[in-house]
């Protein structure tokens, strides 16, 4: 095979990758999208706020340390020791289900049957505010997240896979975080599936995705199918916080990847998991492959608007998305 | 009329508990409109129950407020004995009182099994750890809870669709699941509004005979709403008249049928 076939295998590969950060964190809107009917801007900010709080606390950081020390007149900034990594996932797991409640109890609780354009603003009010609330309790400073993933090119994978091309191949180049984070995102979004098809839980949860009125009915509370979706999205936010924080840094930028989530759920369709995670999977490959091979022709940096042209070719054609059933109007 | 709340036989042998809902001076507003005026009722045990009435006189409103999907301004709701507090509608899906809506509400994206699967959510006790990974005890609350709905499928014939995506489903068969639906849960009062509208003669038929079926074979108190006043004289053993909020009769299908305000109510009022 040749070589330069080869390195297009290994950028779609590269891609693959990339796409699976893009779905979870489309996954996460999905969510709360079909639960509820809210379009939560905020899910990047969740992602970003996850991943500064599993910081702060693998770290013994003091929350809040500089309005205390404000305030106070105080000089704490550490509890002077560190959580292990699994721990403190645990405990941030655990911050972001309070979170999840104290969203929907102080906020949508309130807004049940509002408009969606409503809900949304709501959102973005939401993601500002958690924006805020992260830098005051963790500091605004980036932040290097090191949970003990391997990081660097896997030779293991270079080294099976140099016999491949002929003289000028050396193997494919792929991070081993980038292996990690997909065996992750395939054990969560496996987790996930298993959770909404066989549980009591997952079956309200899909439940209330269809008719709240019917699911009323059957005995289930809303509000706890609400503050439910809002944990789980947290969940895949910290995955999603966690992947993202380690290769490239805990940083307020982190937040601009729900953007790109945008085009995915375009690609996607709103309401539809497998279409979260194809729509990732094709976003990613799509701007890796086009930067590529057309990349060089217009003079690179495609990666920053593919992914949004992509989305707004498929407004024209093929508003439902990949999976929604064809829109037929009533007349 | 027998109101002095003891168990009862009526005329053509059937056994009537004791007051098993008590409804009482219920007034619900909406706004300016008063939709329920002060009405009393109970039902019994065993029994069933209807309620006519013209367009708008408010026995869907009454249905609501029974499931907890309507809370009134005034009255008390009594329920096996005891006053119920004001509750949220999944609260009294609980109590083990089950329901259909007038415009059916099903999870039309699911299967036919999977919607009345729904139904067994209140029977579900295992814990979410249990379910998702210790296997045991969640994989026999399912087993059994599929053993329950798979009665329930032959009951009312409709084997032959339950791998269907409800949402596919005809008017007709779309009311039958809704109904199984309710019965998985077991309900021990179960409300019908209107399971009859929009049927054919022939699916009509279906319906009433598994409506006196199921409280037959299960023993299952039931309360309806019915518009067509033939239907309702060949099912209840008692019926509640309401006009414009207000109850204008209570008694069995035939007292009702001669009683004089209920006959001018239903030629004086046009009702489709
Ligand atoms: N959710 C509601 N909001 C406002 N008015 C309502 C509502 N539900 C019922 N009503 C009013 O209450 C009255 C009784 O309606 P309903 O109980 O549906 O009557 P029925 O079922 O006997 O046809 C009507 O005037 C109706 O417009
Ligand atoms: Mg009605």
């Amino acid at each position: 095979m040749s070589a330069e076939f080869l390195y297009g295998v290994e950028v779609i590969i590269n891609g693959l990758m990339a796409g699976v950060l893009y779905a979870l964190v489309a996954l996460g809107f999905v969510l709360i999208f079909k639960a509820s009917g809210i379009f939560n801007y905020a899910q990047g900010v969740m992602a970003l706020f996850a991943a500064l709080t599993l910081v702060g606390i693998m770290e013994g950081q003091v929350p809040f340390s500089h309005i205390i020390n404000a305030t106070f007149g105080t000089d704490v900034h550490n509890f002077g020791w560190t959580v292990p990594a699994l721990l403190a996932i645990a405990l941030t797991l655990v911050v972001m289900i309070i979170f999840a409640w104290m969203v929907h109890t102080f906020v949508f609780k309130h807004l049940v049957g509002q408009e969606p354009i409503i809900l949304f603003m709501a959102t973005i009010g939401l993601a500002y505010f958690l924006e805020g609330i992260g830098d005051l309790m963790w500091g605004s400073d980036i932040k290097t997240l090191d949970i003990g993933i391997p990081q660097g090119g896997s030779m293991w994978v270079e080294n099976l896979s140099k016999h491949l091309g002929g003289e000028d191949f050396y193997g494919f180049f792929i991070d081993k975080l980038d292996i990690v984070a997909t065996i992750v995102a395939i054990v969560l979004v496996a987790g996930l599936i298993v959770f909404a098809q066989y549980t009591k839980q997952g079956r309200a949860m899909r439940a209330v995705a269809d008719d709240h009125q019917a699911a009323l009915s059957v005995g289930i509370s809303l509000n706890f199918i609400w503050v439910l979706v809002w944990s789980l999205a947290g969940m895949v936010a910290l995955v999603a916080g966690v992947m993202w924080g380690a290769k490239s840094g805990v940083q307020f930028s982190l937040s601009l990847i729900a953007l790109k989530a945008l085009p995915v759920l375009m690609l996607g369709g709103f309401t539809s998991i497998p279409g979260a995670i194809v729509g990732g999977l094709i976003i990613g490959v799509g701007e890796k492959l086009f930067e590529y091979m057309i990349g060089p022709m217009v003079g690179g940096a495609t990666e920053n608007w593919f992914a949004y042209v992509l989305a707004l070719l498929f407004l024209v054609f093929r508003p439902q998305g990949l999976f929604g059933e064809r829109i037929i109007e009533r007349v | 009329m027998k109101d002095s709340g003891a168990p009862y036989v009526t005329a053509d042998g059937r056994q009537i508990g004791k007051v098993l809902m008590d409804m009482r001076g219920i007034t619900l507003r909406f706004g300016g409109v008063e939709a329920i005026k002060d009405i009393s009722f109970d039902i019994r045990e065993g029994e069933i129950r209807a309620m006519i009435g013209p367009n708008g006189a408010g026995k869907s409103s009454m249905l609501n407020v029974i499931s907890g999907f309507y809370h009134p301004q005034e009255g008390e709701v009594w329920f096996r004995g005891e006053k119920r507090p004001p509750m949220k509608p999944f609260q009294v899906a609980r109590l083990g009182i089950a329901r259909t809506f007038q415009n059916i509400a099903l999870f039309d994206g699911m299967s036919v099994l999977d919607n009345i699967m729904t139904g067994r959510l209140t029977h579900m006790k295992t814990g979410l750890l249990a379910q998702m990974v210790w296997k045991g005890p969640a994989e026999r609350e399912e087993v059994e809870n599929r053993a329950v709905v798979e009665r329930i499928i032959d009951f009312l014939e409709i084997q032959a669709i339950r791998k269907t995506p409800v949402g596919r489903l005809p008017y007709g068969l779309k009311k039958r699941v809704e109904l199984a639906r309710a019965l998985a849960a077991e309900p021990k009062l179960l409300l019908l509004d209107e399971p009859m509208a929009g049927m054919n003669v022939e699916e009509k038929e279906d319906m009433s005979r598994f409506i006196l079926d199921v409280n037959d074979e299960f023993g299952t108190t039931i309360a309806l709403i019915e518009h067509d006043m033939g239907v309702v004289m060949d099912l209840s053993d008692r019926v509640v008249v309401m006009d414009y909020g207000r109850k204008i009769g209570d008694g069995t299908p035939h007292e009702v049928r001669n009683n004089q305000e209920v006959i001018d109510a239903y030629l004086g009022v046009a009702h489709d």
